[in-house]
């Protein structure tokens, strides 16, 4: 009896403590906000919480998709600046259209129209990588490798080295208004995470990329077409980083060619603080989500703390190492 | 000598050991026998350092000694050779060796040639005749496994420790290994013998350890004891399989009919894997594929289910009409399932729970609305466990967690849930525990029963005579033999494999 009692303890002490590993990013959240609001009165105010949630829902945007890659065992490195392509093509359009002088043709673009084109750009930058990845069996560090220049210098060409700036008050309102006392990048970062979680959750997508991650080669056997879901995940990626790019542009009222510079690594990072796995087949957007609530809460706490830029970057370094480090101590556990 | 007493091993609750003693003599072959998860790997790796936490005690040369890592155990002369080969492919024979024993020279550089002139010796020693500095990845599996023993003998082990060290090496090879331990046993080595083919155990073990659920059930000698009376202490009961021989099966139109199959070679340009193969399976006839290593077997199999569709060649009809197998999906479609020979690495998301694994070949029927339904495919992973007799806690539980045997069941489970016609089996037992085989033969009969036209390949001459109704022989890519099982001996199928040019 005494034992039954015992046993019964004793698994008791483990659920609690597998939850506890579950709930460690978030205690790790909890922390550090009571750590940064110790130290300063200005950061548990409603205005600094929604300029925190600005600022990350394009890193959320664009970690989403990285993170539906990264679960199928790849990576993409050309998020970036994919980022600022479909962002500069949106603001070009937007501002000037396009004109063909030698047919005396030109096209205006709506607002959404504009959208769209940058959606679309985005979406099929990611194809291409999917394509080169499946088809010719280029490894995803070295096709989007590639991208990241490509797409960069595409947008060179684009804007030719300038900034594209002015849009008037409709755009803005994308990456700097509110709707419903909420600003509206956190509302699109929130459906973005919202499908991003039915997608992996409960369709049969989902399921496939986690099972391309887990084990290709099983996956393939079971009649998937691991080629096919592969691309979709570097389009449904290409066109996140699009969103964030369009997010950018708005926000900024300008689109820069030079946007989005390293923030792949971002990515990268909040889906590595998030618990994924990057060798593919387990993890979870809310993961990533928090992940990159974690890096966003800790670069406006080194801001209002006055820790010098340098530092924050070596300490944002030190976070992902530590994250990652506690990670695999849980893992071994199990 | 080596003993062991009362050894206990837990894994987050679940007992693997449980009050296991026994004696490993030295100059003798130890064999330990018992089914898939009765605790032989883990009383190995408990033995060998790999796991330091564990209750009891370990007595070597009569001193208490507790080992917190496989390198100390090295140390203290105890070796392990792994049932995966821990080789590292694209280093040479000696730099495999030698890997974390480099010789140093007076400079602080590698000393090369006495490290290969070390090797030679070794080498011959195990009668392996391959350079020195040969990359490992162009050696067969068996020699392979001699550079493993190779290892094992640098450091002097006095217990050698074999994790089924037969499983992927041809008869010959077999023979080469058995001299070998035979060698090392006159040496007053302590040779511990870990596998499932009791044939073998009987040709080269002295000694016998049964463990069962994790207890150690009884030792002794292997003289005086027989075949049954071994599987009955492993399984704790009888078991017995015999295929229902031949009633007149109905003629109607076969399950899968093949002509003139070929197979392009992956590299070699003329070459061909497999040349002009024809032959059909009946509804509810289990048809048994034999060949040597290399004789294509896999390919054939591989082929079948559409994984080379631009190597490869023929026509092939499933219930009587013409198919193209250009993926695994047309195959499904066709009403074909494989069920790969390495379930780990093609099987099974090892990652994943038991549902998720058998759901995943019919995931579109789990859809309601264009949703997964959690409700519908527990319903199915449930009937499977139910079905198959899968012992696993939930339907929740990881794969990896699961005995081989267990395994197997899933694979089988996630096939069987797309209602196949026809079921190609790829070494379906293959380091399986004795029970869970017989348990998979009698599925395989049942399903024939059921109208089912099967194909088993299988390098196991036994399983193949115990299933069939009949039997192919494959010989480098050639359709040698057809034999039907009333006629079939081991012997006579042994020949057909056999290549008749050199």
């Amino acid at each position: 009896m005494e034992a039954v009692i015992n046993m019964e303890k004793q698994s008791a002490v483990k659920k609690y403590s597998r939850s506890l590993i579950k709930f460690q990013s978030l205690i790790a959240l909890f922390l550090l906000c009571l750590a940064i609001s110790l130290l300063s009165d200005k950061f548990l105010t409603a205005t600094n919480a929604w300029n925190v949630m600005r600022q990350i829902s394009v890193n959320v945007c664009i970690s989403v998709g990285m993170t539906l890659v990264v679960l199928t065992a790849g990576i993409d490195l050309s998020v970036g600046s994919v980022l600022a392509l479909c962002g500069a093509v949106t603001a070009g359009l937007l501002k000037n259209g396009i004109e063909l002088p030698a047919n005396n043709l030109f096209i205006g673009f709506t607002l959404l129209g504009a959208i769209v084109a940058g959606l679309l750009i985005g979406a099929l930058l990611g194809v291409f990588n999917g394509w080169t990845i499946t088809k010719f069996k280029v490894p995803p560090f070295v096709a989007t490798l590639a991208m990241l220049t490509i797409a960069r210098g595409l947008t060179m060409l684009w804007t030719g080295g300038y900034p594209i700036s002015a849009f008037g008050e409709n755009f803005a309102s994308i990456g700097t208004g509110w709707l419903l006392g909420i600003p509206v990048p956190v509302w699109l970062s929130g459906i973005v995470v919202l499908i991003a979680v039915v997608l992996t959750k409960k369709t049969r997508l989902g399921r496939y990329i986690y099972a391309i991650g887990g084990n290709e080669s099983a996956a393939k056997l079971s009649g998937i077409n691991v080629n096919k879901i592969k691309i979709a995940v570097y389009t449904i990626a290409g066109a996140l980083a699009a969103v964030g790019g369009i997010i950018v542009t708005s926000r900024l009222d300008s689109a820069q060619p030079n946007a989005g510079v390293t923030y792949e690594l971002d990515a990268i990072a909040a889906v590595v603080i998030g618990g994924t796995s990057l060798s593919g087949g387990r993890g979870s957007i809310l993961g990533t989500v928090l992940g990159a609530v974690i890096i966003g809460v800790l670069n406006n706490g080194l801001v209002l703390l006055n820790v010098s830029p340098f530092w924050q970057q070596v300490v944002k370094g030190a976070v992902i190492l530590l994250a990652v480090i506690i990670d695999k101590a849980n893992t071994k556990n199990e | 000598m080596l003993t062991v007493e009362n050894i206990t091993k837990k894994f987050s609750g679940v007992t693997a050991l449980e009050n296991v003693c026994m004696n490993l003599h030295p100059g003798k072959v130890n064999a330990i026998l018992g089914e898939n998860g009765a605790g032989k790997s883990t009383l190995m790796k408990i033995l060998s350092g790999v796991y330091a936490d564990y209750e009891g005690s370990i007595f070597y040369n009569g001193a208490p000694v507790a080992f917190s890592n496989p390198k100390e155990a090295q140390e203290k002369g105890i070796a392990i050779i792994h049932q995966e080969l821990n080789l590292i492919p694209y280093l040479t024979v000696t730099e495999n060796i030698f890997l974390g024993r480099e010789i140093i020279n007076r400079w602080g550089f590698l000393n090369k040639t006495e490290m290969c002139r070390q090797t030679e010796m070794l080498l011959n020693k195990l009668r392996l005749y391959v350079d020195a500095d040969t990359l490992v990845a162009d050696l067969k599996v068996g020699q392979q496994q001699v550079v493993e023993i190779a290892k094992a003998l640098l450091v002097k082990s006095e217990v050698i420790i074999m994790d089924e060290p037969t499983s992927a090496i041809s008869e010959k090879e077999v023979e080469v290994l058995f001299d070998i331990i035979r060698e090392l046993k006159a040496e007053g080595k302590t040779i511990v013998y870990i596998s499932h083919k009791l044939d073998e155990l009987f040709k080269i073990a002295d000694r016998f350890v049964v463990l069962r659920d994790g207890r150690s059930i009884e030792a002794g000698e292997m003289k005086g004891m027989s075949h049954d009376a071994l599987v009955q202490k492993m399984v704790g009961r009888e078991i017995k399989i015999i295929r229902k021989k031949e009633e007149q099966r109905e003629q109607t139109t076969p399950a899968l009919a093949v002509e003139n199959l070929c197979l392009k070679h992956a590299e070699r340009k003329g070459e061909n894997v497999l040349k002009n193969i024809s032959f059909t399976v009946d509804k509810g006839e289990i048809l048994g594929v034999f060949g040597l290593m290399g004789a294509g077997r896999t390919e054939l199999l591989e082929t079948l289910f559409g994984l080379h569709p631009k190597r490869s060649g023929g026509k092939i009809c499933a219930d009587g009409k013409e198919v193209q197998m250009t993926s695994p999906s047309d195959a499904i479609k066709a009403g074909l399932a494989l069920v790969p020979e390495d379930r780990k690495r093609d099987g099974l998301v090892l990652g994943m729970d038991v549902r998720k694994n058998i759901s995943l070949t019919t995931l579109r029927q789990m859809e309601k609305a264009g949703l997964l339904n959690q409700n519908k495919e527990t319903a199915l992973a449930k009937k499977y466990i139910r079905e198959l007799q899968i012992k696993t806690s939930s339907d929740k539980q990881a794969a990896k967690n699961l005995s081989g045997g267990n395994q197997q069941k899933i694979v089988l489970a996630k096939w069987l849930a797309t209602n196949p016609k026809v079921l190609l089996l790829d070494e379906p037992t293959r380091g399986i525990d004795v029970n869970a085989k017989n348990e998979i033969y009698k599925l395989i009969l049942s399903l024939a029963d059921a109208g089912l036209g099967i194909v088993v390949v299988s390098s196991e001459l036994p399983e193949i005579l115990a299933v069939s109704d009949r039997i192919l022989v494959l010989t480098e890519g050639v359709l040698a033999a057809e034999i039907p099982v009333q006629q079939a001996t081991e012997d006579s199928i042994l020949k057909a494999a056999i290549p008749k040019t050199i």
